[in-house]
C-alpha cells in the first residue's frame, strides 16, 4: 500500500516513557478482526486509553490535550511481541509518522519501514533529553530530517544522527515499497526457484 | 570463511544482494491464517497481482476460531468474515486450505511440522511471530508483517538484512520436573525480552541434542520472546525420524537425497558467532513468570526480585507488579490462581498433554479453577483419545476442547476475565494478552497441572 513520502518532519511530540511497550498494548488482539486496513487508529493503545466502559482514561498521555503531534517518543524496547503489522497501522492511522526510541523490537521496526512510519533510534541520553524537553515545554518541536539522517530538539538545538539503510531511505523519501522493487525482478526469482530441490 | 548452520541456510536463499540494503530472500514455505492475511490479499487485488507459487503457501484457520461446537456456524460476525475471506482467497488463488472442521485443521505451527511441510534447511515465514517454532528442524523461520505476506504471495521473496548470529549453549542434565519450556523461560529471564534483538539464535549443547522434536519446537517457539528473530537447532537423527513418512515429507529416493543434504546442515567447528552464551542445565528449575513480559520469570521456589536488583526502569517494573497485584519479595508458591490454560503452539502438542496427565492422574481439579485444555490440532486431539489420556483428564474433572489458538491471544471467546490469574502454557504474559485485565503466569504443562489440582502455584516436583 502506497504511503506519503517522508522528507523533513517538524512537529511537537507525544511522550510515552515506558519500557517494553508491546504490540498487544499498541493494538489488542480483539481489534484485529478487520479484513480491511481501516480505522486502527481509534484503537491505538486501546486498554491504556479507555476504561472498560469506553470512557477515556484521564491519565493516559493520548488523552492529555497538552500533548499532540506527529512524533511518538517511546521508551526502550518499543514494539516487542507480536508480528501484527496492525500495530504499525494503528500508529500511522492515528497520525504519527515517526516513532523515536532508544531501542526497537525488530519486527515492529521492519513493519514501520514497510508502511511509511519512520523508526528513529537514538541514544539513551538523547532519548532522555527529548523527554526532558517535552516535559519542560509541551510545545517543543522536534525536527526529523530524513535526507540528512538527523533528529534535532528545536528548543535546545541538541542534535543526533540516526541510521537507516540506503535502500529503505530511498523508499521512504519516494513513498515506494518493497513490492514495487520485487515485481521488477520476477525473472531472476523464477530462475532461482527452478534451481531448488524442494 | 567457515559457516554456521544459519549462514548455510541463509546464504543459499539469497536471490540478490542490494548494496547498502537488505537481501532479496527466497521463501520455501509460507503459512497464512485468517487474521494477518486478508489485507495482504486485498493489496494483491488492488495492484492486480497474482500468487506466484500457490503450492508454497499453506492456509489454516486458527487465531480466532471457537474451541467448542466447531460444527456450528461461527457466531461472531467479524471472525466469521475473516474465516470466509481466508477460504475465498485460498480458493481463488489455488492455495491449500485447512479451514475450521477440516481434519488437518489446527494451529499453524503445530500442523506445519505434523504434516512434513516444515523441513531442515528451509526458509519459512508466516504472519505470526512464533513462526520461529519451525527452527527446531534446522530451518530459518520467522514472523513477518502483512506487507511482507503480500510480498511472499506475489513474489515468494521478502527483503531482509541478514541478522547477527548468537549461539546459546546449554549443557548437562535437566533435573526432575524441568521441561523444555523451563529451559526457554530460564534463558529469557537471563537475556531479558530484548537481549537477542537483532540476532538469530542457534541452540547447541547436549540439552538440545537430547530433546525430542516437540521439546525443540517449544524452545525455538520462544526465541522471539528474547527479541531474537528466530532460533534454530541443527537437524539430526531425531529430526529425520520425526519427519520420515509424514504426509508431505519427500518419499523414496527424494527422501534419501534430502537426508544426505540435511546432514550437511551443521555449524562448522571453527565458525564464529557475534555472541555466544553458555548455561548449565543443573541451574534450571521449573520456572514461572510473575510480571507482564516473558523475561520476568523465576525459578518456582524463588521470590519476586527487588526493584533495585532488576535491570531497566524501576517505574516500568513497579507498574508491572501493580498490574499483577504482586509485591517485591513475594513467594510465588501458594499464590491463588483462577484459570489454567494448557495449549498454544508453545505447549499444545501430545507430549504436553502427556505431561499434564501425568500429574492430574488420580487427582481432582481444584473446585475454584476453570481449566481450558486445548489441543494444538485434530491430530493431537486424536492422539489424546487413542492414548487414553482423555479418560485420565476426564476422571480428574477436566474437559477437552477443540483445537485452535484460544486463550493464547484471546481473540475468540476464551478470554480470562479482568483481574483473574491464569497459569498458562502459552508464550506471552503481556497486560491483557489473555483478555482485558487478565493476569498471566507463564509456565510449563507440569506447573500448569500442579496448579490446576491444588488451586495455587505449586512446585510440580512435589507431585511427581
Ligand atoms: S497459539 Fe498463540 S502464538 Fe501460537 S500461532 Fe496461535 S496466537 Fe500465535
Amino acid at each position: 500500500m502506497a504511503y506519503d513520502k517522508f522528507n523533513i518532519l517538524t512537529s511537537t511530540a507525544v511522550p510515552l516513557p515506558l519500557e517494553n511497550v508491546d504490540t498487544d498494548q499498541i493494538i489488542p488482539a480483539r481489534f484485529l478482526k478487520a479484513t480491511e486496513r481501516k480505522g486502527f487508529g481509534d484503537n491505538l493503545f486501546r486498554d491504556w486509553r479507555y476504561n472498560g466502559d469506553d470512557t477515556p482514561k484521564e491519565d493516559f498521555v493520548l488523552n492529555n490535550p497538552i500533548y499532540s503531534g506527529k512524533i511518538l517518543v517511546g521508551g526502550k524496547n518499543f514494539g516487542s511481541g507480536s508480528s501484527r503489522e496492525h500495530a504499525a497501522w494503528a500508529v500511522y492511522d492515528y497520525g504519527f509518522r515517526c516513532v523515536v526510541s532508544s531501542f526497537f523490537a525488530d519486527i515492529f521496526k521492519n513493519n514501520c519501514l514497510n508502511i511509511g512510519v519512520l523508526p528513529v533510534q537514538v541514544s539513551p541520553e538523547f532519548s532522555e533529553q527529548i523527554f526532558n524537553a517535552i516535559y519542560e515545554d509541551a510545545n517543543t518541536e522536534i525536527e526529523v530530517n530524513l535526507p540528512e539522517q538527523t533528529i534535532t530538539i528545536k528548543s535546545t538545538g541538541a542534535q543526533e544522527s540516526f541510521d537507516i539503510n540506503s535502500y529503505k531511505k530511498e523508499n521512504m523519501l519516494n513513498g515506494f515499497d518493497d513490492i514495487d522493487y520485487l515485481q521488477n525482478m520476477k525473472g531472476e526469482i523464477e530462475t532461482f526457484a527452478n534451481g531448488l530441490m524442494l | 570463511m567457515s559457516k554456521t548452520l544459519f549462514d548455510k541456510v541463509w546464504d543459499s536463499h539469497v536471490v540478490r544482494k542490494i548494496e547498502g540494503g537488505p537481501d532479496v530472500f527466497f521463501i520455501d514455505r509460507h503459512f497464512i491464517h485468517e487474521v494477518t492475511s486478508p489485507v495482504a490479499f486485498l493489496g494483491l487485488k488492488n495492484r492486480g497481482l497474482s500468487v506466484l507459487y500457490p503450492e508454497r503457501t499453506f492456509a489454516t484457520a486458527d487465531h480466532n476460531t471457537p474451541t467448542i461446537n466447531q460444527h456450528l456456524p461461527v457466531e461472531d460476525p467479524l471472525s466469521a468474515n475473516q474465516l470466509k475471506a481466508l477460504e475465498d482467497n485460498s480458493n481463488e488463488y489455488g492455495i491449500s486450505h485447512w479451514g475450521l472442521g477440516h481434519k488437518k485443521n489446527g494451529i499453524v505451527h503445530v500442523v506445519g511440522p505434523e504434516n512434513g511441510i516444515t523441513f531442515p534447511g528451509a526458509t519459512i515465514v508466516c504472519g505470526d511471530s512464533h513462526t520461529s517454532t519451525h527452527g527446531a528442524f534446522g530451518a530459518i523461520a520467522f514472523g513477518i508483517g502483512t506487507s511482507e505476506v503480500e510480498m511472499v504471495l506475489s513474489t515468494q521473496c521478502i527483503m531482509q538484512p541478514k541478522p547477527k548470529k548468537m549461539r546459546i549453549n546449554v549443557n548437562g542434565q535437566l533435573g526432575k520436573g524441568v521441561t523444555p519450556k523451563d529451559v526457554a523461560l530460564y534463558i529469557i529471564s537471563k537475556l531479558t525480552t530484548s537481549g537477542a534483538t537483532g540476532y538469530f539464535v542457534e541452540y547447541a549443547g547436549d540439552v538440545f541434542e537430547n530433546m525430542t522434536m516437540e521439546g525443540r519446537m517449544t524452545v525455538c517457539n520462544l526465541s522471539i520472546e528474547m527479541g531474537a528473530r528466530g532460533g534454530m537447532i541443527a537437524p539430526d537423527e531425531t529430526t529425520f525420524d520425526y519427519l520420515k513418512d509424514k504426509p508431505l515429507s519427500p518419499k523414496g529416493d527424494a527422501w534419501d537425497t534430502a537426508v544426505a543434504h540435511w546432514k550437511t546442515l551443521k555449524t562448522e567447528a571453527d565458525a564464529t558467532f557475534d555472541k555466544e552464551l553458555t548455561f548449565s542445565a543443573s541451574d534450571i528449575e521449573p520456572m514461572i513468570t510473575y510480571g507482564t513480559n516473558p523475561g520476568m520469570g523465576i525459578g518456582i521456589s524463588n521470590n519476586i526480585p527487588d526493584a533495585d536488583t532488576v535491570e531497566g526502569g524501576v517505574a516500568t517494573y513497579k507498574k508491572s507488579l501493580d498490574y499483577m497485584g504482586y509485591a517485591e519479595n513475594d513467594s510465588m508458591l501458594g499464590k491463588k490462581i483462577d484459570y489454567v490454560f494448557l495449549g498454544s503452539c508453545t505447549n499444545g502438542r501430545i507430549e504436553d498433554f502427556r505431561a499434564f496427565a501425568s500429574i492430574v492422574k488420580g487427582k481432582q481439579k481444584a473446585d475454584h479453577v476453570t481449566a481450558w485444555l486445548v489441543p494444538g490440532s485434530h491430530e493431537v486431539e486424536d492422539k489424546i483419545k487413542e492414548e487414553g489420556l482423555l479418560d485420565i483428564i476426564t476422571e480428574a474433572g477436566f474437559v477437552l476442547r477443540q483445537p485452535g489458538c484460544s486463550a493464547c491471544l484471546a481473540m475468540n471467546d476464551d478470554k480470562i476475565p479482568a483481574g483473574k490469574y491464569a497459569v498458562s502454557t502459552s508464550n506471552r504474559n503481556f497486560e491483557g494478552r489473555q483478555g482485558p485485565g487478565s493476569r498471566t503466569l507463564l509456565a510449563s504443562p507440569l506447573v500448569a497441572a500442579a496448579a490446576a489440582v491444588t488451586g495455587v502455584v505449586t512446585d510440580p516436583r512435589d507431585l511427581l
